[in-house]
Protein backbone atom coordinates (compact mmCIF):
# COMPACT_ATOMS: atom_id res chain seq x y z
CA UNK A 1 0.00 0.00 0.00
CA UNK A 2 1.07 3.55 -0.70
CA UNK A 3 2.90 5.12 2.23
CA UNK A 4 1.52 8.22 3.88
CA UNK A 5 1.47 10.11 7.17
CA UNK A 6 -1.84 10.41 8.90
CA UNK A 7 -2.88 13.19 11.24
CA UNK A 8 -6.17 13.23 13.05
CA UNK A 9 -7.80 15.95 15.09
CA UNK A 10 -11.08 16.31 16.85
CA UNK A 11 -12.60 19.61 17.96
CA UNK A 12 -15.97 20.60 19.42
CA UNK A 13 -18.41 21.36 16.58
CA UNK A 14 -18.50 25.07 17.45
CA UNK A 15 -17.91 28.09 15.18
CA UNK A 16 -14.95 29.36 17.21
CA UNK A 17 -12.92 26.24 16.33
CA UNK A 18 -13.18 26.58 12.55
CA UNK A 19 -10.34 29.14 12.62
CA UNK A 20 -8.22 26.70 14.64
CA UNK A 21 -8.80 24.07 11.94
CA UNK A 22 -7.66 26.63 9.32
CA UNK A 23 -4.42 27.25 11.19
CA UNK A 24 -3.79 23.51 11.39
CA UNK A 25 -4.45 22.79 7.73
CA UNK A 26 -2.42 25.80 6.70
CA UNK A 27 0.51 24.41 8.73
CA UNK A 28 0.24 20.96 7.15
CA UNK A 29 -0.13 22.32 3.61
CA UNK A 30 2.83 24.68 3.95
CA UNK A 31 4.97 21.85 5.34
CA UNK A 32 4.13 19.99 2.11
CA UNK A 33 5.27 23.00 0.07
CA UNK A 34 1.92 23.87 -1.49
CA UNK A 35 1.88 27.28 -3.16
CA UNK A 36 0.40 30.27 -1.38
CA UNK A 37 -2.71 30.19 -3.58
CA UNK A 38 -3.21 26.46 -3.09
CA UNK A 39 -2.92 26.83 0.69
CA UNK A 40 -5.57 29.56 0.62
CA UNK A 41 -7.84 27.35 -1.54
CA UNK A 42 -7.41 24.41 0.84
CA UNK A 43 -8.17 26.65 3.84
CA UNK A 44 -11.45 27.79 2.29
CA UNK A 45 -12.48 24.26 1.24
CA UNK A 46 -11.78 22.75 4.67
CA UNK A 47 -13.52 25.66 6.40
CA UNK A 48 -16.59 25.13 4.21
CA UNK A 49 -16.79 21.45 5.16
CA UNK A 50 -16.23 22.26 8.84
CA UNK A 51 -18.79 25.09 8.70
CA UNK A 52 -21.35 22.61 7.34
CA UNK A 53 -20.83 20.31 10.30
CA UNK A 54 -20.91 23.19 12.80
CA UNK A 55 -24.12 24.66 11.33
CA UNK A 56 -25.90 21.32 11.40
CA UNK A 57 -24.69 20.55 14.90
CA UNK A 58 -26.36 23.82 15.93
CA UNK A 59 -29.62 22.99 14.19
CA UNK A 60 -29.81 19.74 16.13
CA UNK A 61 -28.84 19.15 19.72
CA UNK A 62 -26.09 21.74 19.58
CA UNK A 63 -23.51 19.26 20.74
CA UNK A 64 -21.00 16.97 19.22
CA UNK A 65 -17.55 16.87 17.76
CA UNK A 66 -16.01 17.42 14.40
CA UNK A 67 -13.30 15.00 13.37
CA UNK A 68 -10.73 15.67 10.68
CA UNK A 69 -8.18 13.36 9.13
CA UNK A 70 -5.27 14.54 7.03
CA UNK A 71 -3.51 12.05 4.75
CA UNK A 72 -0.12 13.43 3.75
CA UNK A 73 1.14 11.69 0.59
CA UNK A 74 4.17 12.44 -1.58
CA UNK A 75 2.03 13.94 -4.33
CA UNK A 76 -1.16 15.01 -2.59
CA UNK A 77 -3.03 15.95 0.55
CA UNK A 78 -6.25 14.16 1.41
CA UNK A 79 -8.58 15.72 3.93
CA UNK A 80 -11.49 13.98 5.55
CA UNK A 81 -14.08 15.95 7.48
CA UNK A 82 -16.60 14.03 9.54
CA UNK A 83 -19.48 15.05 11.77
CA UNK A 84 -18.97 11.95 13.87
CA UNK A 85 -17.09 12.33 17.11
CA UNK A 86 -15.41 8.95 17.15
CA UNK A 87 -12.20 8.33 15.26
CA UNK A 88 -12.53 6.60 11.91
CA UNK A 89 -10.78 3.87 10.02
CA UNK A 90 -9.35 5.93 7.23
CA UNK A 91 -9.14 3.20 4.60
CA UNK A 92 -12.53 1.75 5.43
CA UNK A 93 -14.22 5.14 5.10
CA UNK A 94 -12.49 5.79 1.77
CA UNK A 95 -13.93 2.55 0.39
CA UNK A 96 -17.54 3.44 1.00
CA UNK A 97 -17.32 6.99 -0.22
CA UNK A 98 -18.55 8.06 -3.67
CA UNK A 99 -18.14 11.07 -5.94
CA UNK A 100 -20.37 14.11 -5.58
CA UNK A 101 -23.37 13.74 -7.87
CA UNK A 102 -24.01 16.32 -10.58
CA UNK A 103 -27.30 17.25 -8.96
CA UNK A 104 -25.57 18.55 -5.85
CA UNK A 105 -23.35 20.87 -7.81
CA UNK A 106 -23.84 24.47 -8.83
CA UNK A 107 -27.27 25.99 -8.95
CA UNK A 108 -27.77 28.98 -11.24
CA UNK A 109 -27.00 32.39 -9.79
CA UNK A 110 -30.69 33.35 -9.81
CA UNK A 111 -31.40 30.60 -7.31
CA UNK A 112 -28.67 31.48 -4.89
CA UNK A 113 -29.43 31.77 -1.26
CA UNK A 114 -27.12 32.90 1.50
CA UNK A 115 -25.00 29.98 2.58
CA UNK A 116 -25.59 27.92 -0.54
CA UNK A 117 -22.00 28.20 -1.74
CA UNK A 118 -20.26 25.78 0.56
CA UNK A 119 -20.22 22.61 -1.51
CA UNK A 120 -19.79 24.59 -4.70
CA UNK A 121 -16.62 26.20 -3.35
CA UNK A 122 -15.23 22.88 -2.12
CA UNK A 123 -15.77 21.42 -5.60
CA UNK A 124 -14.23 24.41 -7.31
CA UNK A 125 -11.17 24.77 -5.11
CA UNK A 126 -10.16 21.12 -4.66
CA UNK A 127 -9.07 18.59 -7.30
CA UNK A 128 -11.30 15.72 -6.14
CA UNK A 129 -14.26 15.66 -3.76
CA UNK A 130 -16.19 12.69 -2.49
CA UNK A 131 -19.09 12.57 -0.08
CA UNK A 132 -20.61 9.84 2.02
CA UNK A 133 -23.73 10.42 4.05
CA UNK A 134 -24.61 6.92 5.10
CA UNK A 135 -23.08 7.14 8.54
CA UNK A 136 -23.15 10.81 9.33
CA UNK A 137 -21.64 13.08 6.70
CA UNK A 138 -18.08 12.57 5.61
CA UNK A 139 -16.39 14.74 3.01
CA UNK A 140 -13.15 13.52 1.48
CA UNK A 141 -11.23 16.05 -0.59
CA UNK A 142 -7.92 15.87 -2.35
CA UNK A 143 -5.48 18.50 -3.50
CA UNK A 144 -2.51 17.49 -5.65
CA UNK A 145 0.84 19.14 -5.15
CA UNK A 146 1.20 19.83 -8.84
CA UNK A 147 -1.74 20.18 -11.22
CA UNK A 148 -0.02 17.90 -13.74
CA UNK A 149 -0.14 15.09 -11.18
CA UNK A 150 -3.89 14.83 -11.70
CA UNK A 151 -3.60 13.56 -15.23
CA UNK A 152 -0.67 11.32 -14.34
CA UNK A 153 -2.63 9.87 -11.46
CA UNK A 154 -5.68 9.16 -13.61
CA UNK A 155 -3.60 7.17 -16.08
CA UNK A 156 -2.37 4.77 -13.41
CA UNK A 157 -4.69 1.76 -13.26
CA UNK A 158 -6.23 1.33 -9.82
CA UNK A 159 -5.74 -1.89 -7.95
CA UNK B 1 -8.98 34.73 14.11
CA UNK B 2 -11.34 37.51 14.93
CA UNK B 3 -13.04 40.33 13.08
CA UNK B 4 -12.90 44.00 13.97
CA UNK B 5 -15.82 46.02 12.62
CA UNK B 6 -15.34 49.80 12.48
CA UNK B 7 -18.26 51.92 11.37
CA UNK B 8 -17.62 55.59 10.54
CA UNK B 9 -19.46 58.40 8.79
CA UNK B 10 -17.77 60.46 6.11
CA UNK B 11 -19.73 63.07 4.21
CA UNK B 12 -22.72 61.10 2.87
CA UNK B 13 -21.05 57.71 3.25
CA UNK B 14 -21.26 55.09 5.96
CA UNK B 15 -17.95 53.26 5.88
CA UNK B 16 -17.67 49.79 7.36
CA UNK B 17 -14.05 48.67 7.72
CA UNK B 18 -13.55 44.97 8.28
CA UNK B 19 -10.24 43.87 9.77
CA UNK B 20 -9.52 40.17 10.20
CA UNK B 21 -11.31 36.99 9.20
CA UNK B 22 -14.91 36.62 8.06
CA UNK B 23 -16.06 33.06 8.78
CA UNK B 24 -18.82 31.10 10.51
CA UNK B 25 -17.70 32.49 13.87
CA UNK B 26 -17.50 36.18 12.99
CA UNK B 27 -20.30 36.45 10.39
CA UNK B 28 -23.17 36.75 12.91
CA UNK B 29 -21.53 39.92 14.39
CA UNK B 30 -21.07 41.30 10.89
CA UNK B 31 -24.71 40.69 9.94
CA UNK B 32 -25.85 42.32 13.19
CA UNK B 33 -23.90 45.52 12.38
CA UNK B 34 -24.46 45.59 8.64
CA UNK B 35 -28.18 44.87 8.31
CA UNK B 36 -29.49 48.00 10.14
CA UNK B 37 -27.22 50.20 8.01
CA UNK B 38 -28.74 48.87 4.79
CA UNK B 39 -32.26 49.36 6.08
CA UNK B 40 -32.04 53.17 6.06
CA UNK B 41 -33.49 54.54 2.83
CA UNK B 42 -30.93 56.45 0.78
CA UNK B 43 -28.00 55.36 2.94
CA UNK B 44 -24.71 54.87 1.10
CA UNK B 45 -22.88 51.97 2.71
CA UNK B 46 -19.31 51.28 1.71
CA UNK B 47 -17.72 48.06 2.93
CA UNK B 48 -13.93 48.31 3.00
CA UNK B 49 -12.19 44.93 2.73
CA UNK B 50 -8.61 46.27 2.55
CA UNK B 51 -7.71 44.46 5.78
CA UNK B 52 -9.89 41.41 5.40
CA UNK B 53 -7.48 38.47 5.41
CA UNK B 54 -9.99 35.65 5.03
CA UNK B 55 -13.46 35.19 3.62
CA UNK B 56 -15.60 32.14 2.86
CA UNK B 57 -19.19 31.30 1.92
CA UNK B 58 -20.56 32.48 5.25
CA UNK B 59 -19.17 35.96 4.54
CA UNK B 60 -20.42 35.86 0.95
CA UNK B 61 -23.84 34.97 2.38
CA UNK B 62 -23.72 37.99 4.68
CA UNK B 63 -22.89 40.27 1.76
CA UNK B 64 -25.68 38.79 -0.38
CA UNK B 65 -28.21 39.35 2.38
CA UNK B 66 -26.95 42.92 2.91
CA UNK B 67 -27.16 43.51 -0.84
CA UNK B 68 -30.74 42.20 -0.97
CA UNK B 69 -31.66 44.34 2.02
CA UNK B 70 -30.19 47.45 0.37
CA UNK B 71 -32.28 46.82 -2.75
CA UNK B 72 -35.38 46.28 -0.66
CA UNK B 73 -34.88 49.45 1.40
CA UNK B 74 -33.51 51.64 -1.42
CA UNK B 75 -30.12 52.11 0.12
CA UNK B 76 -26.83 51.68 -1.69
CA UNK B 77 -24.19 49.06 -0.95
CA UNK B 78 -20.68 48.96 -2.33
CA UNK B 79 -17.71 46.74 -1.51
CA UNK B 80 -14.29 48.33 -1.99
CA UNK B 81 -10.58 47.45 -1.77
CA UNK B 82 -11.18 43.78 -2.45
CA UNK B 83 -7.90 41.90 -2.45
CA UNK B 84 -6.99 39.20 -4.99
CA UNK B 85 -7.72 36.24 -2.71
CA UNK B 86 -11.11 37.54 -1.67
CA UNK B 87 -11.91 38.72 -5.20
CA UNK B 88 -11.29 35.16 -6.42
CA UNK B 89 -14.21 33.92 -4.31
CA UNK B 90 -16.50 36.66 -5.60
CA UNK B 91 -15.49 35.69 -9.13
CA UNK B 92 -15.84 31.89 -8.90
CA UNK B 93 -19.32 32.38 -7.43
CA UNK B 94 -20.24 34.99 -10.04
CA UNK B 95 -21.17 37.52 -7.36
CA UNK B 96 -18.88 40.18 -8.80
CA UNK B 97 -21.37 40.48 -11.66
CA UNK B 98 -24.42 41.23 -9.56
CA UNK B 99 -22.94 43.19 -6.66
CA UNK B 100 -20.98 46.45 -6.63
CA UNK B 101 -17.46 45.17 -6.08
CA UNK B 102 -14.49 47.43 -6.56
CA UNK B 103 -10.90 46.37 -6.63
CA UNK B 104 -8.19 48.06 -8.67
CA UNK B 105 -8.53 45.25 -11.18
CA UNK B 106 -12.30 45.43 -11.72
CA UNK B 107 -12.18 49.21 -12.03
CA UNK B 108 -9.63 48.89 -14.80
CA UNK B 109 -11.49 46.19 -16.72
CA UNK B 110 -14.81 47.99 -16.44
CA UNK B 111 -13.31 51.15 -17.87
CA UNK B 112 -11.96 49.13 -20.79
CA UNK B 113 -15.43 47.70 -21.37
CA UNK B 114 -16.88 51.19 -21.33
CA UNK B 115 -19.03 50.61 -18.26
CA UNK B 116 -19.13 52.93 -15.27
Amino acid sequence: MEKFDFIQMSVPAKPEYVGVIRLTISGIASRMDFSYDDIEDIKVAVSEAATNVVSHAYEGEGKGDLTLGFGVYDDRLEIMVSDQGESFNYDEVKERIGPVSKKEQVSPITEIREGGFGLFLINTLMDEVQINNKYGVIVLMTKYLDETEVTLHEQVPTE
Amino acid sequence: MNLKIDVSEKENLTIVELTGEIDVYTTPMLVEKLTPLTEVKGNNVQIDLANTTYLDSTGLGAFISAFKSSQEHESHLEIINVKDRVLRLFKVTGLHKIMNINSDETERSEKVNGKV
